[in-house]
């Protein structure tokens, strides 16, 4: 097998607050390889949140051994971490967090930007990455002229435009509807299954969960469970079920 | 991210919030412009002083009787018999790179004209004044050796006095005035040179010959001062060491209590000049307050920007923003707010000045010092109050600044 993207090595993470002595991971060890899409579940307090900043690069582990793509990043300054999130990671936060009153266009060359790619590579790869996401019409517009739906692609844009090794999003459809949520999640899908990307997502909804191939839940700062998805979700067959249904509703009423 | 994306990036910061960009580089316009009128009115009264200065004639040295001592009780300056016209003659003899010298004995007094009179200066001079002074006669002329050595009753007429004696503009010479009640006759009228803005007023004079002021008015046979130029190129501190040593041996002084004072140019002009230096940076430094004052709010509102911003902090920081680039961002946001604060505060300055120039009439002078330390202070203030925020900035926690709400 190749080697894996994400390699971890009882992961422990401790918070000091105050007197108190909070352990967020106690001792997490996880391979995931090019091209999964991996979810990560849990009550709030699992500890998936901050093994997600780890693999985010976010954060360093108390102790434990991180490597990715086979570079051991669990010890790295926090300016060359800055480096490792540029290049490596993608990610796709549950409010979009796009810059306001800036293009979409500009949000997606933020990266580029830290990068220090030239001007005209970085439109070039942004207007690439955009219209990659079917947002290639609305360049111009600001997030407050989006929906929320575009807002989550031009965030999954701006993600993928450094094109980095993995891609993580934390609950990336907690602020969308049900129908947009299917969409958002169908775009995550084909990225994995056209490109050949790899997908970390955290969500604490099990429904949402199964359109990744692989769950892994935690609980109490531990693995609990690690499986494949027995039966995937397919969001575009969903989807195209769900315009179908919405037409037969609109035509009885 | 490059340093022309940063500068965009705060010029964006900026303009998003324009009302409060304008209010805070208000501090800044304010004390900049302060600073640039201050000044320019030290600079502008030490450039006219200068200027009076140098209108005295160049390469000049003056030579006064000094104060004498009887026992305990020192009199004076000017107050010795001690200075002669022979020194006069002595210091031209030997001193060298001498151009011209004039010895002088003032008294005040009342002129008397046929319809009026009028109280001024008396100038007992040499001939040589003239050209020491660069002096231009608009009638007539001056007087030469030949008045000079016989002691004629002859007189040169400063503007105002030929102005208040026989009218404005009028050209009186051969015409008869009185000087303590001795008959003299006009023989020139002197160009006019104008108010000094320091000092009596330079047309305000009337000029005849030093020996007749000794032998017809005064009844003495020292002099009270002399007054010569140099040759072009003869260094003035020379020409005062000579005449010191000199006049030292003729009076027989041992020691430093000397009897008489030489000063050159340079030392008169600094005397002057030292003072509206201390005064101007005396208003430059409380119009510096104000520049303080002004950095305290850009780092007020940097400080409120950041903590605004913290969720965009957080969120460049996970697209890869290290640190340093974040602290760049702040920075460069406050120095670029200092800085146009400091454009229009210099714009302001260059107005009011001129203003203060034209309504007061104050002479002003803005320098290109004050417009480098104007800029040069806005950046400084820009970076030394705006490296706390940005630092603030750019030491945030990523997890936290994206959780922030």
């Amino acid at each position: 097998m190749a080697q894996p993207v994400i390699a971890v090595r009882d992961l422990t993470k401790v918070y000091h607050l105050g007197e108190v002595d909070v352990h967020a991971l106690r001792g997490v060890s996880l391979d995931i390889h090019p091209g999964e899409f991996v979810a990560l579940t849990g009550a709030s307090g699992s500890g998936k949140s901050t093994f997600m900043h780890l693999l985010g690069c976010l954060d360093k582990p108390t102790s434990g051994d991180y490597h990715l793509k086979g570079r051991d990043v669990s010890k790295l300054s926090s300016r060359t971490l800055a480096e490792v999130r540029n290049r490596e990671i993608g990610f796709v936060f549950q409010g979009f967090n796009l810059l306001s009153r800036t293009t979409a266009l500009e949000n997606v060359e933020v990266p580029l930007l830290y990068a220090r790619v030239r001007a005209r590579e970085r439109h070039a790869r942004a207007r690439e990455a955009l219209d990659a996401i079917g947002l290639g019409e609305r360049l111009d517009h600001h997030p407050n002229q989006l929906s929320g739906g575009q807002q989550q692609r031009v965030a999954i844009a701006r993600a993928l435009v450094n094109r980095p090794s993995l891609l993580l999003a934390d609950e990336p459809t907690g602020n969308l509807d049900s129908r947009t949520s299917i969409e958002v999640m169908g775009i995550f899908q084909q990225l994995n299954a056209e490109r050949g990307i790899t997908i970390v997502l955290v969500t604490h909804e099990h429904d949402i969960a199964e359109y990744a191939t692989r769950i892994v839940s935690f609980r109490d700062g531990r693995v609990r469970s690690d499986r494949p998805v027995p039966v995937r979700r397919e969001a575009s067959a969903e989807l195209v079920t769900l315009v179908e249904q919405m037409a037969r509703e609109e035509l009885s009423a | 991210m490059s340093l022309g994306m940063t500068l965009l990036v705060a010029l964006r910061a900026l303009r998003r919030n324009a009302m409060r960009t304008v209010l805070t580089a208000l501090g800044m316009i304010i004390g900049v412009s302060a600073v640039i009128v201050m000044v320019a009115i030290g600079n502008g009264a030490r450039s006219s002083i200068e200027a009076n200065i140098r209108a005295v004639g160049s390469n000049v040295v003056n030579v006064n009787a000094g104060s004498f001592g009887m026992g305990p009780v020192r009199m004076g300056a000017g107050n010795t018999t001690s200075l002669t016209p022979e020194d006069a003659a002595a210091i031209r003899e030997e001193v060298p790179g001498i151009r011209y010298l004039s010895p002088g004995v003032n008294l005040r007094t009342q002129i008397v004209s046929e319809a009026t009179n009028w109280g001024t200066q008396v100038q007992g001079a040499g001939p040589d004044l003239a050209q020491i002074r660069s002096w231009s006669t608009e009638f007539g002329s001056f007087f030469g050796e030949q008045e000079t050595r016989t002691a004629a009753k002859v007189a040169v007429l400063g503007a105002v006095v030929r102005d208040e004696l026989f009218g404005p503009g009028a050209d009186p010479t051969g015409a008869m005035i009185r000087i303590r009640n001795q008959p003299f006759r006009v023989i020139g009228v002197l160009t006019r040179k104008g108010q000094a803005a320091m000092g009596p007023d330079q047309d305000d004079t009337v000029v005849i010959p030093y020996t007749t002021a000794q032998r017809k008015l005064l009844g003495i046979t020292h002099i009270q001062s002399i007054m010569l130029s140099a040759e072009d190129g003869v260094p003035l501190d020379r020409v005062s060491t000579s005449i010191t040593n000199l006049l030292r041996i003729r009076h027989n002084i041992i020691g430093d209590q000397d009897d008489f004072m030489v000063r050159t140019q340079d030392e008169m002009t600094s005397l002057f000049t030292s003072t509206t230096d201390t005064m101007t940076w005396l208003l430059a430094g409380i119009a510096a307050v104000s520049l303080v004052v002004g950095g305290i709010g850009i780092m007020n509102i940097m400080l409120v920007s950041v903590t605004e911003r913290t969720r965009e902090i957080g969120l460049r920081l996970s697209l890869g923003a290290r640190d340093v680039d974040v602290l760049l961002q702040f920075l460069v946001e406050a120095v670029v707010l200092s800085l146009v604060g400091g454009t229009i505060g210099l714009a302001l300055g260059f107005g009011a000045s001129y203003g203060v120039g034209r309504v007061v009439g104050w002479p002003t002078l803005v320098s290109s010092d004050a417009i480098l330390l104007a800029f040069g202070f806005s950046a400084a203030i820009g970076v030394f109050f705006g490296f706390y925020p940005a630092r603030k900035a750019a030491r945030l926690d990523p997890i936290e600044a994206l959780r922030y709400e």
